[in-house]
């Protein structure tokens, strides 16, 4: 290391020589799934500037012009381009729309989770002992109620006692709340997993000699040091998130019709695909496939660039 | 004609920045029963020298040049199934860390069976019969229980010599230990090494002893090389190289020990530390941190910053210096002048 | 500085640091619901442990270098993390300049943590790699100096720098960047950046090169002359030993066999396995092992022998060293060892 300069690097830099940088230009799955992926949260995102109407607006919507067929279709209507669904919205529009919804509420309940398993996970995997075997068998126990019952009990049990208009304009924040609730014991065991990896390295060894107070420790030094780990689980999770709420709004505990996530369009549009009306159903379900398909792709991708045994060994 | 002759190997890894070189020009041999210690520190290309030789470098290393003849066979482009006869057979290999050649999920006895069985046919019972000798040679205690012991079940030490009775279970003609004893405390190191020494002698075996251990290399080898940055760059008799260290870096880490100061005085380090083999200075690889490239008359020597030194002459040794070359041939001089 | 406050007046006589049957075992058991077995129809608990150290007794006087050494599970480690507070004793007591500290909480513990500083034996694991090497140095200037400006933390991390042979310029880089001599360097700096005034070293140069090796005990040696340190240096090696140490504590199974000044040691080893100890070391010189051949294996830690542990290997053992512990006892020449053939003239 005779050969170090004086300059410090920048973070540019340091991105640019940076292994996930050269894998990334080498993977042509991962170039793909990142540009679907950007276009899909972009237009999700954009959806105001971007859909051609309003899905909340009940003004814009057209009762006789429902389940109009795609473009492509016989009997179309050129003003919707994907067709219209059984209360004449603009299908191109309600997905993107829809779209938004399930990343927000995906997004969103993995940043609950994360804030909750992070800090279990710390705590846990840090103080050991009589904290950790409460919190993991906290964990256990949260981990044998599945998310749709978890959902099922606290969405009835909002249900019954705001009514079920409160529930409809709380839903977003609601939903966030139970998948966040429900899965938070993944990222605690991940993050505890690593922490007692980290804790026996000396580096924390010496923040303890050092006199460091536990919490600077556990966050400022053992932390950062599990974020890998972290990230990687982070994209599955925000997969299952998305997939979690679709699952919920197709079984009627999650969504409801009037802001429709892809979930709760794609349930929407089953009691129609008997009728015909196959396009309710199948191209929300197609976008939803394509969302979920990119980030698990993505967090594949990562896995194999961040896990440090494959790229070392 | 020597049993193994290994010249101008050269071994690079590819990488993403592009290949690395990680052996230049390694030129050694080995006669029967000869044994040869290579030394250098971490870096120098003393382990991926040891397993070149059997052909064991993993992707994305690749040997790009130069040949190795054992017994008059070319190793170098052989078939992996004519390369299977070789190794383990003829050549066989011991690793620093015992548990990473032992399969934790088998016995001991099983393991010496199937390695037996790959390269003999001969009956479960013949096969029993010799590993017990084995173990027996290596001075294992009560080595019929060890027999059908895991491996977990013995200590380092006892592992370590399970593997020495792998390692001659087909009377191999040459080992190859790679710092066999590092991982192992002082006590049974000197133990270990003891056996190693006693078994190569008493049964002719060669033996390639790959270690960064000066003390070890004096005690059990009768040649040495010195590697640094991927090359050979002193060889000879290990007593003479010892007692009179001719290229500077070799020089440098045998002062550098703390027996060779008295105590409580400052060490005699060697300034900076080995270069990465993907960014070698010019010329010798050493000069940066080479207190000889100044004459004694405060001149420098500019060969080595741009030639790479070549192999010269002294006595039984051999040094890639310019500084060793520039003595030698100012020695010569006067010698011819006189006749 | 406020910790001067909390202890009382250094007096010359007094140790700076002292062990007093300090002794701590692991459990192997796990937690209380696995150490529940059935036993002939019953529930019992059973616990399993491991001795790592069994009632070391040790002084450290200021301004030496005291080495303790040993084969890998004899505790040296457990004696040094112990010391640190990284561990609590089982059982025993650790005074640092009169006061007792093992039994201090983290609060009343941070003055005595900047005048003792560890350095580790990785230094590829002892630095965060997180961490620019700048935030690695400051860090424990900031924790102990609260009142000090953004510009003398950095002055004072520009020394420690210097001091060690690193450049300051390089602050802005990671760990990984460095090489491993380098690195010790920074884990050295680290330690010295709070002027502390003993130093438990824990294997510091044996993940290093030989040549490297060279540079940091150096570095080490001039960092005890320039600020006056006293070091606690835990090694396997002896040939760093007797260039280091101005006294030597040889430990086997959780307890120390012998202690004497090095020349006097290195002259004249007293036990029997300080003896093998010091015939294993691979001389240069030597065209052979020359090594005393001890019989069996260390013993496991978990069952220790009675009477002393090595009886099982020594050659000199006889029935009262299978029954009775050896206790330290003074030699003529100014060491301690505690060995039943010593003590009764069996051997030298």
């Amino acid at each position: 290391m005779t050969t170090l300069t004086n300059r410090p690097t920048s973070r540019w830099e340091r991105f640019r020589d940076s292994y996930l940088l050269y894998s990334f230009k080498r993977d042509l799955i991962a170039q793909v799934s990142l540009l679907v992926f950007i276009v899909l949260v972009a237009a999700a995102v954009l959806a105001p500037w971007l859909a051609p109407m309003d899905p909340y607006d009940l003004t814009q919507i057209d009762i006789l012009a429902s389940e109009l067929p795609p473009f492509w279709v016989d009997g179309s209507d050129p003003t919707y381009l994907m067709g219209t669904d059984a209360q004449g919205r603009d299908l191109l529009s309600t997905i993107l729309y829809g779209a938004r919804v399930s990343l927000i509420i995906g997004f969103g309940a993995v940043a609950m989770q994360a804030a909750l398993g992070v800090c279990f996970g710390l705590l846990a995997g840090y103080l050991g002992g009589r904290v950790d075997a409460f919190l993991m068998r906290l964990a256990d126990i949260q981990l044998s109620f599945s998310t749709l019952m978890v959902a099922i009990v606290v969405g009835a049990l909002f249900k019954a006692i705001f009514g079920g208009g409160t529930f409809s304009d709380y839903a977003v924040p609601l939903l966030v709340l139970i998948i966040g609730l429900a899965e938070w014991p993944q990222y605690a065991r991940t993050v505890r997993a690593s922490v007692l990896a980290e804790k026996g390295k000396e580096y924390v060894d010496a923040a303890r000699v050092m006199g460091l107070p536990s919490r600077r420790i556990m966050f400022r030094h053992i932390l950062p040091n599990t974020l890998s780990p972290i990230f990687v689980i982070s994209t599955v999770q925000v997969a299952n998130a998305i997939i979690s709420e679709a699952a919920l709004s197709f079984l009627g505990l999650g969504m409801p019709e009037t802001q429709p996530s892809l979930g709760s369009l794609i349930k929407s549009g089953f009691d129609y695909l008997q009728s015909g009306s196959w396009w309710i159903t199948l191209i929300p379900g197609l976008v939803l496939v394509i969302l979920v398909l990119v980030i698990n792709l993505l967090g594949d991708w990562l896995r194999d660039v961040l896990n440090p045994r494959l790229y070392k060994g | 004609m020597s049993l193994l002759d290994v010249n101008h190997l050269d071994v690079r890894f590819a990488l993403r920045g592009g290949d690395v070189r990680a052996l230049r020009d390694v030129c050694f041999s080995l006669d029967r029963g000869e044994r040869l210690g290579i030394v250098g520190e971490s870096g120098a290309g003393k382990s991926v020298a040891a397993f070149s030789l059997l052909n064991l470098i993993a992707k994305p290393g690749y040997i790009a040049g130069g040949s190795i003849r054992f017994d008059d066979q070319e190793l170098i482009g052989l078939s992996d199934r004519k390369l299977r006869k070789v190794r383990g057979h003829r050549m066989s290999m011991i690793f620093q860390d015992p548990m990473m050649t032992l399969n934790p999920v088998l016995t001991i006895g099983e393991q010496m069976l199937e390695c037996l069985k790959a390269h003999r046919r001969i009956s479960s019972r013949e096969a029993r019969s010799i590993s017990l000798n084995k173990l027996q040679q290596v001075q294992i205690p009560s080595p019929e229980a060890r027999l059908d012991q895991y491996p977990h079940e013995l200590s380092g030490g006892m592992r370590q010599r399970v593997i020495i009775a792998i390692a001659l279970l087909l009377d191999p003609d040459i080992i190859i230990a790679d710092e066999p004893t590092t991982a192992l405390d002082v006590t049974i190191q000197a133990e270990i090494m003891a056996l190693l020494l006693e078994l190569c002698e008493k049964h002719n075996v060669g033996l390639i002893l790959i270690t960064h251990d000066l003390g070890v290399v004096s005690q059990v080898t009768q040649r040495m090389l010195v590697m640094y940055a991927g090359r050979v760059i002193e060889q000879g008799p290990t007593r003479e190289i010892i007692n009179d260290p001719q290229h500077p870096y070799t020089q440098g880490l045998i002062n550098a020990l703390p027996q060779m100061a008295t105590p409580g005085s400052r060490l005699n380090q060697i300034p900076g530390s080995m270069p990465s083999l993907s960014n070698l200075p010019s010329g010798c690889a050493f000069h940066p941190r080479c207190t000889f490239v100044e004459r004694a008359d405060g001149s420098r020597r500019q060969a080595c910053h741009d030639q790479v030194p070549e192999f010269v002459t002294s006595g039984n040794c051999q040094a890639a210096c310019h500084m060793v070359a520039e003595m030698i041939e100012s020695e010569r001089i006067p010698a011819e002048e006189q006749d | 500085m406020n910790s001067t406050a909390t202890s009382p007046a250094p007096d010359a006589t007094q140790p700076l640091l002292a062990l007093r049957g300090l002794e701590k075992r692991f459990s192997l058991s796990g937690d209380f619901l696995e150490q529940l077995q059935f036993k002939g129809g019953k529930l019992v608990r059973h616990q399993e442990h491991v001795h790592a150290i069994n009632g070391v007794d040790l002084d450290i006087q200021r301004g030496e270098a005291l080495c303790v050494v040993g084969e890998s599970g004899c505790g040296k480690s457990t004696v040094a993390r112990t010391v640190m507070g990284l561990i609590t004793p089982s059982a025993g007591e650790v005074h640092y300049a009169g006061q007792r500290i093992d039994d201090l909480s983290t609060r009343q513990l941070l003055p005595y943590r900047r005048r003792m500083q560890m350095i580790f034996q990785n230094p590829y694991a002892s630095l965060n790699p997180r961490m620019t090497i700048q935030q690695t140095l400051e860090e424990p200037i900031r924790l102990h100096h609260p009142d000090w400006t953004a510009q003398r933390i950095k002055d004072k991390v520009g020394d420690v720098m210097q001091s060690v042979g690193i450049d300051p310029d390089w602050g802005a880089r990671y760990g990984h960047e460095f090489s491993g001599g380098q690195r010790q360097r920074i884990a050295i700096a680290r330690a010295l950046a709070v002027d502390p005034e003993f130093i438990v070293a824990d294997e510091p140069i044996s993940a290093l090169d030989v040549s490297i090796q060279a540079q940091v005990l150096n570095l080490l040696m001039e960092a005890q002359q320039r600020h006056n340190l006293t070091y606690l240096f835990i090694t396997h090696d002896l040939a760093v030993v007797e260039h280091f140490g101005t006294r030597v504590a040889v430990m086997y199974l959780g307890r120390v066999c012998e202690v004497a000044p090095t020349a006097t040691l290195f002259a004249r080893p007293r036990h029997p396995y300080t003896q093998a100890l010091m015939s294993a070391i691979p001389r240069l010189e030597d065209d052979r092992p020359q090594h005393i051949r001890l019989e069996g294996e260390v013993p496991t830690p978990v069952h220790l022998p009675s009477g002393c542990v090595f009886h099982g290997r020594c050659p000199h053992a006889e029935r009262r060293c299978r029954e009775e512990v050896p206790t330290l006892i003074a030699t003529d020449d100014g060491g301690q060892v505690a060995c039943h053939a010593v003590e009764e003239g069996r051997i030298g």
